[in-house]
């Protein structure tokens, strides 16, 4: 009962905190501009571009999680370590990155130019694509690969045994499970690209690429119209209910979990299959790896002479990163459930800057919001990671109690028990996964303290950004890669973590 | 925590309220920050005032609009043209007091509410060393080879953004959208804000960027890199100041105004140049740091005033995104 208690306390608290700040923007001034044509042409773009970009990264994905769950290799675990990183780059950096690949001066443009070829622009849709399929590829790797190691190994020797043809073999073992998991893959993707803000500006190419999410931008920074505001952010808000929505009721049973990197036992690849795994393996990890390697590059030369202020922001950005992941784990646990998760999606589905907006307006009457701010970023942070979290703990949550909760109770296990001798133990790796994903998405977050920012509790990113207005781009390009370092070693240590003492 | 943070932040503001006064000055960003000119003005103030100067960074207008009356902010700095006269409706804002004739801008200011502290203008920046023959004139730029790449900033999200607007608006008027579908093969991408334009031209992505007459000041005095040149036209430059005003609200007047006076000191006016990287609204030309003496500037500025500007915005800005959009 108490249980059931909390997760009433969890899914209020939740529903308040997302519809709250919304309610308040709404309620604030009168609106003094309405929907547009520029509205309306930023509600299709971010509409075509969630969409193309959840459609590419999934079918991107395909091959690359086929080719990584056969092939076994040394160092195939970091390698999936690695490729996870895109996914957590905060957006700026990850940006940067891009453009060092991909840009006018780009390594890719400078072979093809030498090579005699005409160059590529990366500035267009093309562009926005590019980045969401980056960041994107990732994920979705990461979910398929969990559909295709949770194939019965007996299933795979059976069709070996039967000497089925690899296009057999995919009718009747692989796309079953396809099927199941790919609908979920593909909204989720097409969720996170609804509020895609900095990507459409930088890489769009002009106003033909306005996301609603910048529309609400201009709307509270340059028209105090939060009227508008708000009523862009409740269609925002609705078109990713809507999508949370049918991928609850499309993703049967998809695991996003622990159990990650068993490779199937496949010995009889040909040797063209085997072949073509490896490449592309290796054009996976190339897109994937080399804007991270050009980021470093470019950083190392400063990073010795970052000012101290840099240094004490990336302090703040980890206490605000390990308190959120805290946070983040701590709702999660009652809300994992099919209703659960429903509404801890909305967390991604709101937009971040009505959720700062609205906050400050709710806290201005009791308290100066300034001497909250970090209090209120590690909120937001936890609630916006929420979503991933319970993506990756609900399925297997629910296996284990499926499995084990009739011989616990059978044992007369208490709540208490099969809490502290059943699911911890089996829930290890989930939560470590959970957990460093979640502290490394905080870390990169800009997002509120841009709107409560003070010089007493500036962020790393927003330090980057202040680097980058005022000129110092060596020292901004050093902070990056300390950015990324964090993150990435976040990322790491909550995995190893999980690893640890494994039987 | 929370409990323990709020009841901290109590005692810590009822204690600094019993002992210095606080003058609250919200700025932005980029103004407040360790890079910006915010900690050495807030340095000098203090010298003198016998008080406690807080700069509060954020969307300045945005927050005061929000609070309204009950704003903790004494004075706020850093607002553009742009804005004031949003600003001035709310009626929040007192009149400055400070005696206009001390400014040294290139044209005549008589508000009497909003008071420069600096000002610029806008202009394309570009690196000689990688462009030979950069225009000589905005009508060059238009008639520019294809091959030519710039950046620009997105005129909802960026006050240099709407600055372009208005200074294309300016020289062209009605035929403003027609110099937009002119000028767009040659935008290789728009961005939300300065900066991220600024990175892309220094990253050599792009040949010139929107930016100010007072960028190569920086490279120079910074970097002692003489590459990067602002590309003047005679068609003229378009004016940006940015101001400050004292709350009408203010629980601390004497101080507030001690502050306004202080803007037009010639301490205060000599931390802009380097600090901000923008040229000082109250300060003799001979008495600038000499590398903004030679810096070259526009002959003619162009200017809207907030009315005008205001009466324009919409329908420009509209301009500008049906020729991008093309």
């Amino acid at each position: 009962m108490a249980y059931r208690a909390l997760q009433i306390i969890a899914s209020v608290a939740v529903i308040l905190f997302v519809s709250m700040p919304l309610i308040a923007v709404w309620g604030k001034v009168e609106s003094t501009t309405h929907w547009g044509p520029a509205e309306w042409q930023a509600l299709r773009f971010t509409l075509i571009q969630a969409s193309l970009s959840a459609l590419l990264s999934v079918m991107l994905a395909i091959p690359v999680a086929r080719a990584l769950a056969r092939s076994q290799f040394w160092g195939r675990q970091w390698l999936i370590l690695m490729l996870g990183a895109p996914f957590i780059l905060p957006t700026l950096v990850a940006i940067l990155g891009l453009i060092a690949v991909f840009g006018q001066r780009g390594l890719l443009n400078g072979a093809l130019t030498s090579l005699g070829f005409e160059s590529i622009s990366i500035y267009g849709l093309q562009g926005v694509l590019l980045a969401h399929v980056f960041f994107n590829l990732p994920l979705a790797t990461r979910m398929i690969l969990l559909g295709w190691v949770s194939l019965p190994a007996e299933r795979i020797r059976l069709a070996q045994s039967l000497n089925l043809t690899p296009w057999q073999r995919f009718c009747v073992i692989e796309w079953p499970m396809l099927r199941a998991v790919l609908p979920s893959t593909a909204a989720v993707i097409f969720i996170i690209c609804l509020s895609s803000f900095a990507v459409a500006l930088t890489l769009g190419g002009g106003p033909k690429s306005t996301t609603i999410e910048l529309a609400i931008y201009q709307a509270i920074r340059f028209e105090f119209d939060f009227a508008l505001a708000a009523s862009l952010g409740l269609v925002q808000l609705l078109l990713s209910g809507g999508a949370a929505y049918a991928l609850l009721l499309l993703g049967r049973q998809s695991d996003l979990g622990g159990g990650l990197d068993r490779s199937i036992v496949d010995n009889f690849r040909s040797f063209r299959e085997r072949g073509l795994d490896s490449v592309v393996i290796v054009l996976a990890s190339a897109i994937l790896l080399f804007p991270l390697a050009l980021i470093a590059w470019k950083g190392i030369a400063g990073i010795n002479s970052l000012p101290y202020f840099v240094w004490e922001a990336a302090g703040r950005s980890l206490v605000i990163a390990l308190s959120a992941t805290l946070l983040c784990l701590l709702l999660a646990a009652p809300l994992c459930t099919r209703g659960g998760e429903m509404i801890g999606t909305l967390g991604i589905a709101i937009s971040p800057l009505v959720l700062g907006t609205g906050l400050f307006l709710i806290l201005r009457p009791y308290i100066n919001p300034f001497d909250v701010a970090l209090l209120v970023t590690i909120f937001v942070n936890a609630v916006m990671s929420l979503p991933f979290v319970l993506r990756i703990l609900r399925p297997q949550v629910e296996t284990i109690h499926a499995d084990y909760k009739r011989l616990s109770s059978s044992l007369g296990f208490t709540s208490i028990d099969f809490l502290r001798w059943v699911l911890l133990p089996r829930l290890k790796r989930p939560l470590a996964f959970a957990a460093g994903l979640s502290a490394a998405l905080s870390m990169g977050d800009l997002g509120v303290i841009a709107l409560f920012g003070d010089a007493e509790n500036a962020t790393l990113p927003l330090k980057l950004y202040q680097l980058m207005g005022s000129y110092r781009m060596e020292h901004a390009s050093a902070a990056a890669l300390l950015l990324l370092l964090l993150s990435l070693g976040l990322f790491a240590m909550f995995n190893l973590l999980g690893r640890d003492h494994n039987a | 925590m929370r409990f323990a943070t709020f009841t901290a932040a109590m005692i810590w503001a009822t204690s600094s309220l019993a002992e210095t006064p606080v003058l609250t000055v919200y700025a932005p960003d980029y103004f407040a920050s360790e890079w910006g000119p915010g900690p050495s003005i807030e340095a000098a103030f203090e010298e003198s005032c016998n008080c406690d100067l807080q700069f509060k960074t954020g969307d300045v207008l945005g927050r005061i609009i929000l609070e309204g009356e009950r704003t903790d902010a004494d004075v706020i700095i850093g607002l553009n043209t742009d804005v004031t006269k949003k600003a001035r409706d709310t009626g929040l804002f007192a009149d400055h007091g400070q005696d206009n004739s001390k400014l040294t801008l290139p044209l005549d200011w008589t508000d009497p509410v909003f008071l420069p502290f600096n000002y610029g203008h806008t202009a394309f920046i570009y690196n000689s060393e990688r462009l030979d023959n950069a225009p000589q004139s905005f009508e060059d730029l238009l008639n520019a080879d294809d091959d030519l790449t710039i950046v620009i900033q997105d005129p909802r999200s960026s006050i240099s953004g709407l600055a372009l607007v208005l200074w294309v608006k300016h020289i062209y008027g009605k035929h403003a959208q027609q110099t937009w579908e002119r000028l767009a093969p040659k935008i290789l991408t728009v961005t939300k804000g300065w900066s991220e334009s600024y990175g892309l031209f220094t990253d050599g992505e792009a040949d010139m960027v929107l930016s100010y007459t007072t960028s190569p000041a920086y490279h120079i005095v910074a970097e002692n890199d003489l590459s990067k040149k602002a590309a003047l036209f005679p068609e003229g430059h378009y004016f940006m100041v940015e101001l400050a005003a004292k709350l009408a609200s203010t629980d601390n007047p004497a101080l507030a105004d001690a502050f306004m006076a202080f803007i037009l000191t010639e301490t205060f006016q000599n931390l802009i140049p380097t600090g901000n990287w923008s040229l000082p609204a109250a300060l003799p030309v001979s008495d600038w740091p000499k590398e903004f003496q030679s810096l070259p500037l526009p002959e003619k500025v162009l200017f809207f005033d907030e009315t005008e500007a205001a009466a324009l915005r919409e329908s420009a800005i509209e301009e500008w995104r049906i020729a991008l959009s093309k």
